[in-house]
């Protein structure tokens, strides 16, 4: 599996193969606090990098999932639509969002590493 | 202009909390643990809530004043015994809502609590209204907290002894650190609690204290989702200037003796509302599924003609799903009705439902 990337949207991805998973960020489920509803774009479906991918709703506000890569939706996670508390709980891992089958692995390059992402991060918050 | 804080602002920081500014003050949203965990809290132990930001107005007078009064509020303020409370409405002539606010008959006169978004309109539209005969004193030198939930009165009354003498929407003056401090038995979340008026600089002591028995403290993220559950109206959102007592369903808030004759601002509005119903009435409703419909979100019959507005709408974590309260045609506003809300562009079914969500746990007294 490739290293962990990271968008600006606070979203993660992983590539393995030429399937990418996506979630969103242990600072951004800080951000939003307690994710009551998640809702995840349907399998068979094509999305565009930067366009959006889902939502996600805190007990305050309702926030788009975008996507940072393009691809066709291959697999979604009904475990965190089922209790989103899960988002909360494990964002990074057990709460990833949808699988995409990417169609231009280039797109991987322009986003962050960890550092970078931390870093990013840190400044965007404060 | 600078934003407002109130007297625990520094007792917010030091227990982390995110702040927001509301009506001009800065307020604490939530605090480390988060609004699910504070509400649930609130529901099962003591959650203290600051208020300070609310209105404390006092109205000194005699039976003089109580005449006057009747002539503002839908109140039969000539029984209102000492120390008891009544919920009611400030309104213009067309009975449209400028506040909704708590009522206290105190020896001196009235206490009234406003909402810090309405207090300084209030206390022009009072001044205009009575103020050469009366005086009147929008009070920023005490403080307003609120302690709410099954816990509040064991830990209050450890503080403060009697308070677990009072009965729901009653006060009284008891001492705490040589001072005196007004104790009502009432709240907004539907709990059993307290709202104590404290001057300033006692509040943080009085705080400590009750976090030292076991409260702690809770924002108003979960104030909302605490008073949505109670089916609670919340002003700017439920009521406004274009709103009346009538459309809002609180009837119940307007007192039968008043009915008949009338004689208050907007009285010939809610009589004729009352007479002929009004055309559209707030209402609870329950989205199916887990599907959030906030504020603003347009309501729709099954024909998917325009029926009404959601104006509040959460997740409710004692409820363990969404809920939500708007304004519906009055044809629509039955237990049951199906409606659909739309959301992100889509359609999805909801039902009309009775209020509220949770079951109130007041401790009513005789009366």
């Amino acid at each position: 599996m490739s290293e962990v990337k990271f968008s600006k949207e606070h979203e993660w991805i992983t590539l393995e193969g030429d399937v990418a998973t996506i979630g969103i960020t242990k600072h951004a489920t800080e951000m939003l606090g307690d994710i009551v509803f998640a809702e995840l774009p349907e399998k068979g479906s094509n999305v565009e990098k930067d366009g959006t991918a889902g939502v996600v709703e805190s007990t305050k506000a309702a926030s788009d999932v975008y996507t940072p890569v393009s691809g066709e939706v291959v697999d979604t996670n009904q475990a965190i639509v089922d209790d989103p508390s899960k988002i909360n709980e494990d964002p990074e891992g057990a709460a990833w969002f949808f699988k995409l089958k990417m169609k231009d692995q280039s797109e991987m390059d322009s986003l962050m590493n960890k550092e970078e992402y931390d870093k990013f991060a840190k400044e965007s918050a404060s | 202009m600078e934003i407002k804080k109130t007297s625990l602002n520094k007792l917010h920081q030091s227990n982390n909390a995110k702040f927001v500014e509301f009506a001009g003050y800065e307020m604490p949203i939530q605090y480390s643990k988060g609004i699910i965990e504070e509400h649930k809290f609130t529901r099962s132990h003591s959650g203290i809530f600051d208020v300070s930001h609310m209105g404390q107005l006092f109205i000194y007078g005699d039976e003089n004043l109580t005449v006057e009064l009747e002539k503002i509020f839908p109140l039969d303020l000539k029984n209102l015994k000492l120390n008891c409370s009544k919920y009611s409405f400030l309104m213009n002539e067309d009975a449209g809502i400028y506040d909704d606010l708590i009522i206290t008959k105190i020896e001196q006169g009235y206490l009234i609590i406003l909402n810090a978004a309405c207090k300084d309109k209030d206390f022009e539209v009072l001044s205009n209204l009575i103020g050469k005969k009366y005086k009147m004193h929008l009070d920023n030198n005490r403080s307003l907290i609120a302690i709410q939930g099954p816990k509040s009165v064991e830990i209050l009354n450890s503080i403060i002894n009697g308070v677990d003498k009072l009965h729901f929407m009653t006060g009284n003056w008891f001492d705490f650190d040589n001072q005196k401090l007004f104790v009502t038995r009432s709240g907004y979340t539907g709990e059993d609690g307290f709202e104590i008026s404290i001057s300033n600089d006692k509040a943080e002591k009085f705080v400590q204290n009750l976090i030292e028995k076991g409260a702690q403290l809770i924002g108003l993220g979960a104030r909302d989702t605490l008073r949505l559950e109670a089916g609670l109206c919340l002003y700017g959102h439920e009521l406004d200037i274009n709103k009346t007592p009538v459309e809002a369903n609180l009837r119940w808030a307007i007192s039968k003796s008043r009915l008949s004759n009338g004689g208050f601002i907007g009285s010939k509005k809610i009589m004729n509302q009352m007479q002929d119903g009004a055309s559209q009435i707030r209402v609870g409703i329950k989205p199916e599924g887990r599907l959030i419909a906030r504020e603003k979100t347009k309501i729709f019959d099954d024909k998917n003609t325009p029926i009404g507005e959601i104006t509040s709408g959460t997740f409710g974590p004692s409820v363990n799903g969404p809920i939500a309260m708007g304004y519906v045609d009055k044809e629509f506003s039955k237990v049951d009705t199906k409606i659909l809300l739309e959301v992100r562009g889509k359609k999805h079914p909801a039902n009309v439902c009775t209020l509220p969500f949770y079951k109130k746990k007041y401790v009513k007294g005789a009366n």
